[in-house]
């Protein structure tokens, strides 16, 4: 196993409330390890602490507590190695808006003490699609446009760690789905990427690992098949010929619950990988077996977002 | 001490690149008003002036406009320089790169600095169309020109900092910095003034910084220029006392 890219132990923000009183928790002993070369999704609701967290690391917030480690380096002490190695793709479409594509581009290179490079510009801004539109001012450029130019902004110092913080935000599907494809791009490249988003989706369909924060807490950390194994589940929905009076004694190794009035057998149980579709599989051959006809047969695998949602609700109840 | 001259130096062409992108907002608008001065109180109404110090009028007034304009402009492009970035969110660039407070002083105070050097290089070149003058000390001069427009770079740079919404911005030059120029001897010499308003007229700093320079062009001066220099260096050095607390402290910069 690699020494983790990116090591956060205790991490703590609090922000003062106005007039004196009790301060706002927006991190809370936040512990944190990032694997060099993955893709790693930190999903949490509105106001979760995911952007303090990324602003944390990337010198926007100055942390109350705790230490945040970057390829070996204190962030504390020795931050200007670090920060040389981290890229920041922010959430709001922050940019020079009178600048041209090519000079706020060639900017973040030189700012990040990066030598003149017309060719690494070139390449950066061929493989966003913004090529075409280098010498335009950015305030001509549509809202993915800018994305994408903020994108190649952090992509200029040619960063071995990259925060995208929501960088699908606005984005219509389209360009989502290509987006997705440029951080897949990145990922090939080595590249690490540490994103947040509010499309499950996106997690889904990227990440190696995932992380859940709520109220300035990880609740949960785990690769992503592994957590959707350990709190996937299939619901099957059979809709009967004819009502049952009771669950038949055939079926009495499954997770069945009967309802509509016994026209309505309703199966959850499984795991995200695969066993909740093969016992529906053989609920169905019990079925035909033991005589019971059914005009409807509906499966369902719960999916990150359900996990998510779950996770959160099962959090504001023990709260 | 690490210093990135890539970094200072990318910041200080993006505020050039500003300044020109903006030039008549930013060169042409401030000649255009000091050229009037010179108009109306140099050659209109100054050839009906009696001379100051064995300076015609018309001449003594320079180095007085110079300083106001020096002053207001130098102030306020460093203010507008890091109080955009702060408003339009693009600060996060500046706070997430490898850049200390060294090279975004360099970057930004330099910038602002240059400005005002290119502004008082064309004043005084517009200045020679309406007046005629010579300077006496012209090193000593551009010494203090640039020691000036560095000293106010970094107030202004502090004033961007403090500054969250564009009124505060506009309140220090328009409200402090332009009537204490006004009031500093840019027009009349404070030994004409009688008592006890002379004494009270030295209570204003801008009227050292305005008697130094006048020294520099004419060799006559309000004040030892000695004083000027210390006062000019003493405020430069609190400047960067101050700026540096605000780096180490992220106060208005960071979370």
């Amino acid at each position: 196993m690699n020494e983790p890219i990116l090591s956060i132990r205790g991490l703590t923000k609090t922000y003062a409330a106005r007039g004196g009183g009790g301060g706002t928790w927006a991190l809370d002993s936040v512990d944190l390890d990032i694997n060099p070369g993955e893709i790693f999704a930190l999903l949490g609701p509105n106001g979760a602490g995911k952007t303090t967290l990324i602003g944390a690391v990337c010198g926007l917030v100055r942390p109350t507590g705790g230490t945040i480690t970057a390829f070996g380096h204190n962030l504390a002490k020795d931050w200007r190695s670090a920060r040389a190695r981290i890229g920041l793709v922010p959430q709001e479409l922050a940019t020079d808006m009178f600048e041209s594509v090519w000079r706020a581009v060639a900017f973040s290179q030189g700012l990040f003490g990066k030598p003149y490079d017309a060719a690494r510009l070139e390449e950066i801004l061929r493989g966003l699609s913004l090529w075409d539109k280098k010498d335009a001012q950015i305030r001509e450029l549509s809202g993915g446009m800018k994305r994408r130019v903020l994108i190649a902004k952090a992509l200029a110092h040619e960063p071995e760690l990259l925060f995208l913080d929501e960088p699908t935000a606005g984005v219509d599907v389209e360009l989502r789905k290509g987006m997705w494809e440029q951080i897949a791009a990145l990922k090939e490249r080595g590249v690490t990427i540490i994103l947040t988003t509010h499309y499950i989706e996106e997690a889904e369909e990227m990440a190696d690992r995932v992380g859940i924060i709520q109220g300035g807490r990880i609740l949960m950390v785990d690769e992503k098949r592994a957590m959707m194994e350990r709190l996937g589940t299939t619901e099957a929905v059979i809709d009967l010929a004819a009502p049952l009076a009771d669950i038949p004694a055939a079926l009495a190794g499954f997770a069945l619950e009967l309802s509509e009035g016994g026209t309505r057998l309703t199966y959850r149980g499984g795991n995200g990988e695969g066993k909740g579709r093969a016992e529906v599989a053989q609920l169905a051959q019990a079925l035909t077996r033991a005589g019971i006809a059914f005009t409807s047969l509906d499966i369902h695998d719960s999916s990150l977002e359900d996990i998510f949602v779950g996770l959160l609700g099962k959090e504001r109840e023990a709260a | 001490m690490h210093f990135s001259l890539r970094s200072a130096y990318a910041i200080y062409r993006r505020e050039m690149g500003r300044a020109f992108r903006t030039a008549f907002q930013s060169i042409l608008s401030p000649v255009l008003t000091t050229s009037l001065y010179f108009v109306v109180f140099g050659s209109v109404i100054g050839a009906r002036m009696e001379p100051v110090g064995g300076v015609p009028y018309g001449a003594f007034i320079i180095p007085g406009l110079l300083m106001l304009t020096l002053l207001g402009e130098t102030t306020s492009n460093a203010s507008f320089g890091i109080y955009m970035p702060r408003f339009t969110g693009t600060i996060y660039e500046l706070l997430s790169a490898p850049v200390g407070v060294a090279e975004t002083l360099a970057g930004f105070v330099g910038a602002a600095a240059t400005k005002g050097l290119i502004l008082a290089a064309i004043i005084l070149a517009t200045a020679r169309l309406f007046v005629p003058y010579e300077i006496a000390h012209p090193l000593l001069a551009a010494f203090y020109i640039m020691l000036v427009a560095a000293s106010f770079a970094l107030f202004g740079f502090i004033l961007g900092i403090w500054a969250d919404s564009f009124e505060k911005l506009g309140v220090i030059p328009m409200l402090i910095l332009t009537p204490l120029t006004f009031l500093g001897g840019t027009f009349y010499s404070i030994r004409d003034l009688p008592q006890p308003w002379d004494a009270i007229a030295l209570a204003n700093p801008i009227a050292f910084l305005v008697s130094g320079l006048r020294y520099a062009f004419y060799g006559v001066s309000d004040v030892p220029i000695a004083v000027s220099l210390g006062l000019t260096f003493g405020f430069l050095t609190v400047c960067t006392i101050i700026i540096a607390v605000i780096f180490r402290t992220g106060w208005r910069l960071r979370e």
